[in-house]
């Protein structure tokens, strides 16, 4: 079981309130990701889950029972760390078994679980080498696995794939969401990197200065964003945002467009403007777009290879019917 | 090529510095071990020959040597542990977050600062003299009779007013050496449920390891020859005459600079007994 609940958690260094009193409930075996640009207090909120800092007001639940005044190791809760913080003078059996030890575990069931959380991990090679001689891959793996074999209740990430080069970040990715769906165990997963948010979670919560923008499963935020800062932050590339006469034409204050939506001709459509930026991946083409009297720039996601060039005077046509509608306040108008 | 001149260059520019350093060095190792082999009486007839080893077999069977090598062990092995045991505690004290915090490691590194000569008088007149120093008063106001520290007490006050002064240093060292342990290690140890203690033992003592090595291989080399406080204190008296302390009496005071020479060599000797010896028990903290 882990359902952790938030009950009007507040946090304060000094005098800066770093998060607003705030209400989350993260249900048993959901794996949630708290995502928001840096300082948003993505950090100190599960810190506080974590209990590794303490809350200045408001209550933490776990499993219905207040665990705001528990120290960490009595929460039944395991993290991980965006350093991994491995204790680089043991070996990696010693780094894994070292929370059984502190709970004076019996021997043969420390063995017991050091070796299947080593199989489930690939580390099986490597139990007897210390943490400065694995790869970043593998030193991540072994944070992981001195969390498995606590069997906790939930899982705490602190940005932990930050570290890692852009392969081997899609590939353990990859191997958390697995190893999710494996144990089915509550999972708080923090980063800034919203591809991440968009591909692990089941509930995203986007945070903003301490206040939750938004809650909600990564399509929710995706088709229904609750107001500008969500909308800009989920999705890539960036939603366009369009002001003025445009957006009065819908009735709003500002209307946005994903890339997406809007299709790209030499010949017809509404808006006009000058290519400038192009951005080839193969499977995409994003163009920035300028000149077009609506924003700065505008982008345009095109299938495949699409051959318009620098400088070249080109058509947009939106789809009217994926258009976000936001009022003064930046907050969704709904159809 | 521009850089084999270069190189050539490099060598010719550092050659007086390189020259300077090793003369510095050689000349008197070299004096100190021809003298070794000569009876050299500086006011009792000068330079009276070559005599072999007869210097280094007297030095040796003088019933003064065996015990100054003893106390010189002692000391330098007391004020290891006493630095070191109490430079981990101090320095995890100083690294708590506090008010005044700059001011307080300033007053901790105080006393490096002050000469030996000039803080084991200090210690000598104010804090150990059996009638006035203030341990005396302090002993008188529990009612006890006051130590005559350095007579009674010789080898443990000394090892007392060395460890005072390099306490500090050894602080100052382990305290960078705390502040460079990633913090995250400590917070996910204390989340796998380690004590205080055990975190302390698990945790922070072996990331201390390499600058403990450190401490204890500087302060060995600087201890090995402490003299001043020696000579301040106790004159050599009260089984407190170390092989330095020998060596110098035997120079100085019987004027036979020959016996104080293989003395001397015999001190290089045993200096690098111990290196050896600190050096494989430690030394291993320094790999990787």
């Amino acid at each position: 079981m882990g359902r952790i609940t938030l009950d009007k958690v507040t946090k304060r260094f000094g005098t800066a309130e770093v998060i607003p009193p705030l209400d989350l409930t993260i249900e048993d075996g959901e794996f949630t990701v708290f995502v928001g640009p840096s300082g948003c207090g993505k950090s100190t909120l599960l810190r506080l889950i974590a209990g590794l800092e303490d809350v200045s007001s408001g209550q933490i639940r776990i499993d219905g029972e207040d665990a705001t005044m528990t120290p960490p190791a009595k929460r039944g809760l395991a993290m991980v760390f965006q350093s991994y913080a491995l204790y680089p003078h043991m070996s990696v059996r010693k780094n894994i078994a070292f929370p059984m030890k502190m709970a004076k575990m019996p021997q043969e069931e420390q063995d017991r679980r050091i070796a299947s959380a080593a199989k489930a991990l690939n580390l099986t090679d490597y139990l007897e080498r210390r943490p400065g001689q694995l790869s970043g891959g593998q030193r991540q793996r072994v944070a992981i696995g001195r969390a498995i074999v606590r069997e906790p209740s939930a899982f705490l990430f602190d940005e932990p794939l930050s570290n890692l080069d852009a392969a081997l970040r899609v590939g353990m990715r990859l191997e958390i969401s697995e190893l999710h769906k494996r144990l089915q165990t509550t999972m708080v997963y923090v980063t800034h990197d919203q591809v991440e948010a968009m591909t692990m979670a089941d509930k995203i919560v986007v945070l903003r200065a301490g206040y939750v923008e938004q809650v909600g499963s990564p399509l929710d935020l995706y088709h229904a964003p609750q107001n500008i800062f969500v909308a800009g932050f989920i999705g890539s590339p960036k939603m366009n945002f369009i002001e003025g006469a445009e957006a009065a034409k819908y009735n709003a204050h500002t209307i946005g467009v994903r890339p997406e939506h809007i299709a790209i001709s030499d010949s017809e459509g509404p808006w006009s403007g000058v290519v400038g930026v192009s951005e080839h991946l193969g499977s995409d083409t994003f163009f920035h777009i300028h000149n077009t009297g609506l924003a700065e720039t505008i982008t345009v996601r095109a299938d495949g290879e699409v051959g318009f060039r620098h400088g070249d005077r080109v058509h947009l046509s939106p789809r009217t019917d994926v258009i976000h509608r936001f009022d003064a306040e930046g907050l969704r108008i709904n159809a | 090529m521009a850089t084999q001149h270069s190189r050539s260059a490099a060598r010719i520019m550092m050659a007086p510095a390189v020259i300077l350093l090793l003369g510095w060095m050689l000349v008197p190792l070299t004096m100190t071990v021809l003298f070794s082999f000569k009876k050299y009486l500086p006011l009792r007839g000068g330079d009276l020959g070559w005599v072999g080893f007869d210097n280094y077999v007297r030095f040796v069977s003088s019933s003064a040597f065996w015990p100054s090598v003893q106390v010189t062990l002692v000391i330098v092995g007391g004020v290891l542990a006493i630095t070191v045991a109490l430079g981990v505690l101090l320095a995890l004290l100083l690294d708590q977050p506090m008010w005044g915090q700059g001011i307080v490691r300033i007053l901790v590194i105080a006393p490096f600062f002050v000469m030996p000569t000039v803080s084991a008088l200090v210690w000598k007149n104010m804090f150990m003299d059996p009638v006035n120093g203030l341990f005396a008063h302090l002993w008188k106001f529990f009612g006890a009779e006051p130590v005559s520290w350095l007579s009674e007490a010789s080898i443990q006050s000394i090892i007392m007013i060395v460890s005072w002064q390099w306490l500090p240093f050894a602080t100052l060292i382990l305290l960078t050496a705390i502040q460079s342990l990633d913090s995250e290690q400590l917070e996910a140890s204390e989340m796998d449920g380690a004590s205080p203690l055990a975190r302390f033992g698990y945790i922070i003592l072996p990331h201390l390891g390499r600058a403990i090595t450190v401490v204890v291989l500087i302060q060995t080399i600087f201890l090995l020859s402490i003299f001043a406080e020696i000579y301040v204190t106790t004159q050599g008296a009260f089984g407190t005459r170390t092989l330095t302390f020998l060596i110098f009496q035997r120079v100085l005071e019987s004027q036979n600079v020959g016996l104080g020479s293989a003395g001397g060599v015999y001190a290089i000797i045993l200096a690098n007994i111990v290196a050896a010896f600190l050096m494989r028990i430690v030394g291993k903290n320094l790999d990787s």
